[in-house]
This record gives C-alpha cells, sequence and structure tokens, in this order.
C-alpha cells in the first residue's frame, strides 16, 4: 500500500460527497450532448417561437392573423390532416393482423427486411419511384388493363392519390414494424391461458391483446401520423402541390425559401408543430381509459 | 505455495458511516481484523453488510469515519489504489476475456512482467483446481467454474484483504457445500485474510473466525461462531442464529446472568446477559430441540398439540398454550393433535432477553 | 402458440398474406421500374424497353457531378456518425449509469428530435444556421443532421450499456484499472457491438436525410439526396434514364451500408429502440 498517513479520521472529501448526492466525473459526460442539444434543438426552437412573433410587418400576431384568414394558408392544416389521418389509419389497420401473422413465422427477417428498404431508401426515392410505377404507362396500370379491371389508365400521380400511396410505401413498413415490436413484447402464455379457459381466437384478440396492447396502438399511430404529417418531398413530386396537396410543409417552405420570410415561416412551422402536438396529446390523454401497466415479463 | 500475501498487521474501520441520503445506512462501525482471521459479516438483507463490503472496497465512499490498514488511511483511496481482492456476488467475470485473461486481469493493471504473469496464473488456476480451463470464455464455465476463477482471479494479485460479497449465492443447494469447503481449503492453504458477507448463518458459523452480526446499519454482537450460537446478546441476534421460539412474558426477578419470567403464569428460568428491570417485558428464547415433552412444574408449559409430522429419526410439532402462544417442539415419541401436555425448556439453555428496540 | 385449423381462420391468413403479397410486389416492382429504366435505350408504351444500354449511368455521373455529390455525402456522413458516437456514447453511458436531479427532463430533450419530424424543427433551425452563416455550408448540413442522430445513439446505446453488468466495472476498479484502462479493456471491448450497429444505423438514416439536408445546404454542400430531389424537381429538362440511373446508383450508395447494418442489427431496430441483443 502507498497511501501516506495524510488528514487524521475526519470527514470524506469532497469528491466523495458530491458522489454521494449522484455528480461525479461520469454524470458530466452527459455534458457535450446536452449542450450540442441545447444550442442546436431548443434554442433554435425558441428563436423560431419568438420570431413567429415578430412579423415583418402589423403587430405580434400578425403572422398567425394572415395565416388564418387567408384560405391558401389555413387550408393546408385541412389539406394535410385529409392525407395524413387517412393513412395513418390504414396504415395502422393493415398493420396489426399482419404482425400477428408475422409474430408466428420462424423466418421474419426476410419480411421485415424487404420492409425495411422503403424506410431506409427514403421519400425521395419512393417519390421517384411511384412517378414511373404508377404513371398512365407504368406497370401497375398496364397489369390492371391486361386484366381487363379498367380500360383507361387510372390517374395515380400528380394528384392526392399519388401522395397517398407514397405514404403508405413508406408508411406501412414503419407502422408494422413498431406495432410488430408491441405485439411480439406480449406473453404468448397469456393467449395459452385464455384458449384454456374457453376463448376463441376473436375472443382472445379482443380480450387480451386489445386491452394490452392498445397503449401501443396509441403511441404507434401518434408516431405515424406525425411523420405522416410532415409530408414534404412526396407532396411536392408526386401530388399536386399547387392544389389538393398543398400541405403545411410546403407553405412553411414557400414562405421561408420562397418569399425570404423567415418570421412567416417560422410561425407556419409552430402551427404545424401545434397541430401535431393536439393531436398526439388527444391521443395519448384517450390512452388513460385503458390498461397501463406492465404486459407481464414484457419490456414496457 | 508461492502466492505470498502482502504482510500487515490489522485492518481498522474507526466509525465507520455511510448515508444514503436520509437513510442511516451504516451507522459508526469500529471493527478490527488480524491478519490471517476469516471474518464473516452475517445479517437479513438491508442490514448494511454488502454496505460495509463496498465502503472497505471503495466501491462507495464513506460519509464518515475512516478506514486504516495499520497507519495507511485508506478510505479516501480510489478503488483501484487500495489493492484488494474482490469475490462478487454474480462473480463479475469479463464475458470478453478468457479465463487467464480474467485471472490475470489485475496484474495486467500493475504492469507485471509476462513471464511473471503467465507463472502466476498457472499457480492460482492450480490453487482452485481449474488446470486445462484457462482458455475456456465465462460463458462456457458451469457456476462453480465461475466460481473459482473469481476466487483465482481475488487472490492472484496477492492482496493484503481479500473481500467475498456473498459468493455462494448464485449456486444450488449441492454445490454450495461443496464451494465452502473450498473457500475453508483455500483459506486454510493461503490464510488470507478474509471479510465474507453472507446472509446464510450456517455459512457464517462453518468459516468464520468471527461473525459480525449486523442490523439496520449497527454491529449487534462480534464473537466466535461458538459464542454466537450458545450465547447471543440479543434477541435479534437470537433470531438470526437459527430458529428458536420466542415467548413474550414479563420479567420476575433476576441476578448472576439468571432470570425468571412469567409466561401466562408459568415460570421459565433461563441465562439473560442483559440487565432487565423487574416486571418489565422480556422474551424467552427456547430452541426446538431444547423443548421435549415432560412432566407439569419447573419450567414447563402447559399447551394443546396442533400438528406432529414424522421426520425420520424424530417428531417435529407445534402447539399453543391457552393464551395463544405458537410453540415448535422436537419429540422422539409420537403424539396425537389435540392432546394437552406439558413442554419442558432445559434451563442452561433457555435464554432471556429484553424488549428489542 | 396457438394456430387455428377452421376454415375462417384459413380464409383469414390468406386475405393477410395476400396483402402483404400485394405489398411486397408493388414494392419490388417499384424499385424494378426504376432500375429498368435505367438501362433503357427507349421505353414508352410497353412492357419493357426496346433495347438496353448503360450510358446514362454516365450521363448521369457527368451531367449531376456525382463524383463530387459522392465525396460530399461520405464527407458529410462520415464526419456525422464520428461526431454522434462520440457524443452519444459518452452521454449515453452517464445516463445509463447514473441518476442525478434533472436526468428525466434531459432524456426527453433528447427524445423530442427522434419524435417531431425534421421539417418542424429544421425550418427554425435553417433560420438560425442563416442567421449565423452556417447554412450553406459544409459545416452547416454537419451540424443540422446531429441534431437527430446525437439522440438517436444516446437512445440506442442507453438500454445497451444498463444490461452491462455494473459490477464488472466495480470488479475492474477493484482490480487497479484506472478510468483509461477501465474504458480500453473492459468497456469498449463490451460495449463495441453497440456503438458499431448504432453508427450503422446512423449512416443509414443520414444518407437518406432529405429534409434537414434540403433545407440547410447550398450547392455546395448538396449529399446525394437532395440533388435527386432537385433532379425529379426539374424532371423534363434532363432525360428520365438518366435520372433514374441516379435513383439507382443512390439506392445502391444505401442499400450497400443497409446490407452491413443488417448483419448487426435486427430490421425492426430501424425503427424501434427496443429489443438488444445481449452483449455476450
Amino acid at each position: 500500500m502507498h497511501a501516506t498517513v495524510a488528514r487524521t479520521a475526519s470527514g470524506p472529501n469532497l469528491r466523495q460527497k458530491l458522489a454521494a448526492r449522484g455528480f461525479d466525473a461520469v454524470t458530466l459526460l452527459v455534458l457535450p450532448a446536452a449542450i450540442f442539444s441545447l444550442c442546436l434543438f431548443v434554442y433554435p426552437f425558441a428563436f423560431g417561437l419568438i420570431l413567429s412573433f415578430e412579423p415583418k410587418n402589423g403587430g405580434w400576431l400578425a403572422n398567425y392573423q394572415r395565416f388564418f384568414a387567408d384560405a391558401y394558408l389555413y387550408d393546408t392544416i385541412y389539406k394535410t390532416l385529409a392525407l395524413a389521418i387517412p393513412v395513418t389509419l390504414l396504415n395502422l389497420v393493415l398493420a396489426v393482423p399482419v404482425a400477428f401473422r408475422v409474430r408466428l413465422m420462424r423466418h421474419q427477417r426476410l419480411l421485415t427486411t424487404i420492409l425495411v428498404l422503403p424506410i431506409t431508401l427514403g421519400t425521395v426515392l419512393v417519390a421517384e419511384g411511384l412517378l414511373n410505377y404508377l404513371g398512365p404507362q407504368g406497370w401497375f396500370n398496364r397489369t390492371l388493363m391486361t386484366l381487363g379491371i379498367i380500360s383507361q389508365p387510372l390517374r395515380l400521380v400528380h394528384n392526392y392519390w399519388g401522395v397517398f400511396a407514397s405514404l403508405v410505401i413508406t408508411g406501412f413498413p414503419f407502422t408494422f414494424l413498431l406495432t410488430l415490436s408491441y405485439v411480439t413484447g406480449i406473453d404468448p402464455a397469456l393467449e395459452q391461458a385464455g384458449a384454456t379457459l374457453g376463448a376463441s381466437a376473436w375472443q382472445r384478440f379482443r380480450h387480451i391483446y386489445l386491452p394490452l396492447l392498445m397503449p401501443g396502438f396509441a403511441i404507434t399511430f401518434c408516431l405515424s401520423f406525425v411523420q405522416a404529417f410532415s409530408v414534404f418531398p412526396s407532396a411536392v413530386l408526386l401530388g399536386e402541390p399547387a392544389g389538393p396537396t398543398r400541405v403545411i410543409s410546403i407553405a412553411a417552405y414557400q414562405a421561408a425559401f420562397e418569399e425570404y420570410d423567415y418570421s412567416m415561416a417560422s410561425a407556419v412551422a409552430m402551427i404545424m408543430g401545434f397541430v401535431q402536438l393536439a393531436i398526439v396529446i388527444a391521443v395519448l390523454a384517450s390512452r388513460g381509459l385503458f390498461y397501463r401497466g406492465p404486459a407481464t415479463g414484457a419490456k414496457g | 505455495m508461492a502466492i505470498a500475501l502482502s504482510q500487515f498487521n490489522e485492518v481498522r474501520l474507526d466509525r465507520v458511516s455511510r448515508d444514503f441520503g436520509a437513510l442511516n445506512a451504516l451507522r459508526e462501525i469500529n471493527l478490527t481484523i488480524q491478519r490471517g482471521e476469516f471474518i464473516a459479516l452475517l445479517g437479513p438483507s438491508g442490514c448494511g453488510k454488502s454496505t460495509t463490503l463496498n465502503c472497505i472496497a471503495g466501491l462507495l465512499p464513506v460519509t464518515g469515519g475512516a478506514i486504516w490498514l495499520d497507519k495507511s488511511r485508506v478510505d479516501t483511496l480510489k478503488p483501484e489504489e487500495r489493492g484488494f481482492g474482490m469475490v462478487f456476488q454474480n462473480y463479475a467475470l469479463f464475458p470478453h476475456l478468457n479465463v487467464r485473461q480474467n485471472i490475470g486481469f489485475g496484474l495486467k493493471m500493475r504492469g507485471t512482467p509476462k513471464a511473471e504473469m503467465e507463472r502466476k496464473i498457472d499457480e492460482a488456476l492450480n490453487l482452485v483446481r481449474l488446470q486445462g480451463q484457462g482458455h475456456k470464455l465465462p460463458g462456457q464455465l458451469s457456476g462453480g467454474q465461475q466460481q473459482r476463477v473469481a476466487i483465482a482471479r481475488a487472490i492472484v494479485i496477492e492482496p493484503p484483504l481479500v473481500l467475498m460479497d456473498e459468493p455462494l449465492s448464485n449456486l444450488d443447494a449441492k454445490l454450495r457445500l461443496e464451494m465452502r469447503a473450498e473457500i475453508r481449503r483455500i483459506h486454510n492453504e493461503l490464510g488470507a485474510t478474509t471479510i465474507y458477507v453472507t446472509h446464510d448463518q450456517d455459512e457464517a458459523l462453518s468459516l468464520a473466525d468471527r461473525i459480525v452480526v449486523l442490523r439496520d446499519g449497527l454491529v449487534r454482537q462480534v464473537g466466535t461462531p461458538k459464542e454466537l450460537y450458545e450465547a447471543p446478546e440479543h434477541l435479534d441476534v437470537a433470531d438470526f442464529m437459527g430458529f428458536r421460539n420466542k415467548l413474550k412474558g414479563k420479567l420476575v426477578a433476576s441476578s448472576n446472568g439468571r432470570a425468571i419470567v412469567d409466561v401466562e403464569g408459568a415460570r421459565i428460568s433461563g441465562r439473560t446477559r442483559e440487565t432487565i428491570p423487574d416486571g418489565s417485558t422480556a422474551y424467552v428464547a427456547i430452541r426446538p430441540d431444547d423443548l421435549v415433552i415432560g412432566e407439569p412444574g419447573g419450567n414447563a408449559l402447559a399447551v394443546s398439540v396442533d400438528t406432529a409430522e414424522y421426520r425420520g429419526r424424530e417428531f417435529v410439532g407445534t402447539a399453543h398454550t391457552k393464551g395463544g402462544l405458537e410453540l415448535v417442539f422436537r419429540s422422539f415419541q409420537a403424539v396425537e393433535p389435540g392432546t394437552a401436555v406439558h413442554l419442558v425448556a432445559g434451563e442452561d439453555n433457555t435464554l432471556v432477553f429484553s424488549e428489542p428496540v | 402458440m396457438i394456430r387455428d385449423t377452421t376454415l375462417g381462420a384459413k380464409l383469414w391468413a390468406t386475405a393477410v398474406w395476400a396483402m402483404v403479397g400485394f405489398f411486397v410486389v408493388n414494392l419490388l416492382a417499384m424499385i424494378g421500374t426504376v432500375v429498368t429504366s435505367s438501362f433503357a435505350t427507349r421505353w414508352l408504351g410497353t412492357w419493357l424497353p426496346i433495347g438496353w444500354t448503360t450510358r446514362w449511368y454516365s450521363s448521369a455521373w457527368n451531367e449531376f457531378q456525382l463524383g463530387d455529390v459522392l465525396i460530399v455525402t461520405f464527407q458529410v456522413v462520415g464526419v456525422v456518425v464520428l461526431i454522434s458516437g462520440a457524443l452519444g456514447v459518452t452521454a449515453a453511458y452517464a445516463l445509463a449509469r447514473r441518476d442525478f436531479p434533472g436526468k428525466r427532463l434531459l432524456v426527453l430533450l433528447f427524445l423530442l428530435p427522434l419524435l417531431i419530424p425534421p421539417i418542424t424543427f429544421g425550418i427554425p433551425l435553417a433560420t438560425v444556421l442563416y442567421r449565423t452563416g452556417l447554412a450553406g455550408t459544409f459545416w452547416g448540413v454537419v451540424a443540422a443532421n446531429l441534431v437527430p442522430t446525437v439522440p438517436f445513439v444516446i437512445l440506442v446505446m442507453i438500454p445497451f450499456i444498463e444490461q452491462i453488468d455494473p459490477k464488472l466495472e466495480a470488479a475492474a476498479r477493484v482490480f487497479g484499472a484506472n478510468t483509461f484502462k477501465l474504458f480500453i479493456h473492459v468497456l469498449l471491448p463490451l460495449l463495441l457491438p453497440g456503438i458499431l450497429a448504432a453508427l450503422l444505423l446512423v449512416l443509414v438514416r443520414t444518407i437518406a436525410m432529405f429534409e434537414l439536408t434540403f433545407l440547410v445546404a447550398g450547392p455546395t454542400s448538396q449529399t446525394l439526396v437532395v440533388a435527386l430531389y432537385y433532379a425529379v424537381f426539374a424532371a423534363g429538362v434532363r432525360a428520365v434514364q438518366s435520372i433514374d440511373a441516379m435513383a439507382v446508383i443512390y439506392m445502391v450508395t444505401t442499400l450497400i451500408w443497409l446490407i452491413i447494418a443488417l448483419r448487426f442489427v435486427n430490421p425492426t431496430q430501424i425503427v424501434t429502440r427496443a429489443k438488444q441483443q445481449p452483449a455476450h
């Protein structure tokens, strides 16, 4: 041992006192990331919020007054919701039965890998691909005509349905993979217990899985909705950015980069954030109606 | 033996305290350990025994008092500067290192030359009887083998003090007995000064030179296994050293380490190490072995038998007094449930305690 | 699991699989369209092109200056991966190992950039970056991309670090390892699989990150995905096949890394942060 007889048996030193409260060198490791996040996330957000109340001309609320007075602007909220809500509901409704089926598969990996492709490739590529594929000369229309289902090509791009399709292609895998992680988190013994007590497949879903999964579905809905609500490149490339698919992010982008009115752009971004928040809070608040404890042994 | 242990005379805990916020996990622990001693820290969970060990190891800072190794103060040192060996409850073997690398970890940190390191690892492997297993990863070993690696890793650095934190609690009953004997053997071979934390009184009794019983962060009693087993100073210590019937009563008289207690009208006399005022509440503690069916009279309690289970050589029975006190007793003859008998407590093995605080 | 064998259950299963099949076929056909078109000499009004050629790749490479764009893309992605790894792993370690006042708030702060879509916080972020003059530069693009990736690394690494027994670190300390040796000999080898997985996911996400790069990039700091957007946006100026060739180059760049990433992570992890493999 190489310790010298230092101080007499007094108290512990400062390092030990701070450590006892949870502050030591290790805790300080969080600082770089926290400072980074404050500078590049919290500060811009706060800055944008304040900037939105300092319009180019007019009173402090002028940006918001202009937004809600101009149909060309406030209609974007309605148009975005008209895309985001049906798409999110459709994705969730499709994802749930598929997740329950895939859960039984032994080799899920191939399917999940294929499904992760559109998420990884991103909205720009999906928009580019659908532009050809769904176009009047594309394979999709060609197949339907060959099968005799239609006689004229369907108009599927440069309108609402083009954007809708792109949101399904990128959104469904996202919703599905989230749902799958919740569904596989539930102990299969619960279903077996239900079966021994005489519950049919539907009753097991309705009375065992659904109550346990409701919180997970609510979160999945929120995350999927927020993604769909912020649709941007495909609304421009696959939709009618001046007409029915003029979504709110286009309005924000135009304010910033075509009118160079950053104050107005910030206001639109804040409105976009607020609508997302309102829907998320509404969905999560209704979660209070459901069971929220652990789904046995399963993590969270 | 080539593993030579650092020389020192004593480890001294001087009023060591440890607070977690408002909770006093340890309250002024004083303890002196001589070189070569095997000390067991015994107590129920939450008594502070693991906290004491972690304070000695340096894994928890003390909030008061000091720890001395002869004349050197060690509680202000970082754990890596103290040079103690430690065996963790779940072994804490490095999963990415093989057995040899695990054992050699401490030597490597000390910058030991390669050849010397290899030689010492070989000796440690021999000592724990794991020759030929050196290149396995911890995940490929059984629980008992992992335990041996953990012990080898702790002693190969030739520490002045070996700390063991409930090392046997993860093993099944049979392996636990086997490893207990191994720890005993290794201690006998090396004579390493050891502090051993356990909640199992059998382990403490069979391994330790001295046992320290802790409760609520306080040292309740320090003594040899025999002293603790036969003459516990407090009711909670007695409780912890094997099962005893506890009978609540009033103290009638006491003198010269003897006391008489009134239990539901019956007079029971026994030994006491406390001074209990006459007329105050007192407890009589009797092991089931020392409670036998006998005649009415001195030290006898009238009871009604509830159950009697056959256990091979003898019967274990339960009974209750008319006041509702529950008792466990042994009997060599069969007794029918429902019969009224008298249970006689042997005077020398009956202990009297004051009301616990 | 309980398998039903009634007719209704079989029909239901068939319907579900048919739907999955429909989705996968359309997805693959969409990708196939892009690939086919990129090799087509002329493709109008037929199932397959009249002839095949690879010349669109060289013309796309020259027209869109893909050499420069790819260099910028890999520089951006490389720097983002390194910085988010350094900031994220250290912060995740502190959050996994210590309890301190304000920890929950901090975790929420790191969660928000992952939950809020990039376009929502991207516009105020771009405004700030334009005011400071960073927008349009290489470092502006890196800074914007770090906003979601640093939290991503933190949230992937926290459960990974938590499942490493703190007793291992205690053991390393007791046996004489100082902080540096503890990191080199114990933490790094144990954390490496997790760090690798997290950083590969960051890499794939950053290549595909359109919105943030789009909002802050200038002509010399565009990544491939932004260049692709501009090419599609200005469709008509260039041959469709040329744009498709660029899209294929983009797909290949992304998919190579995706395939590498999938060797270390479960596809589900690209979306959720649950389900970590044990370290050993």
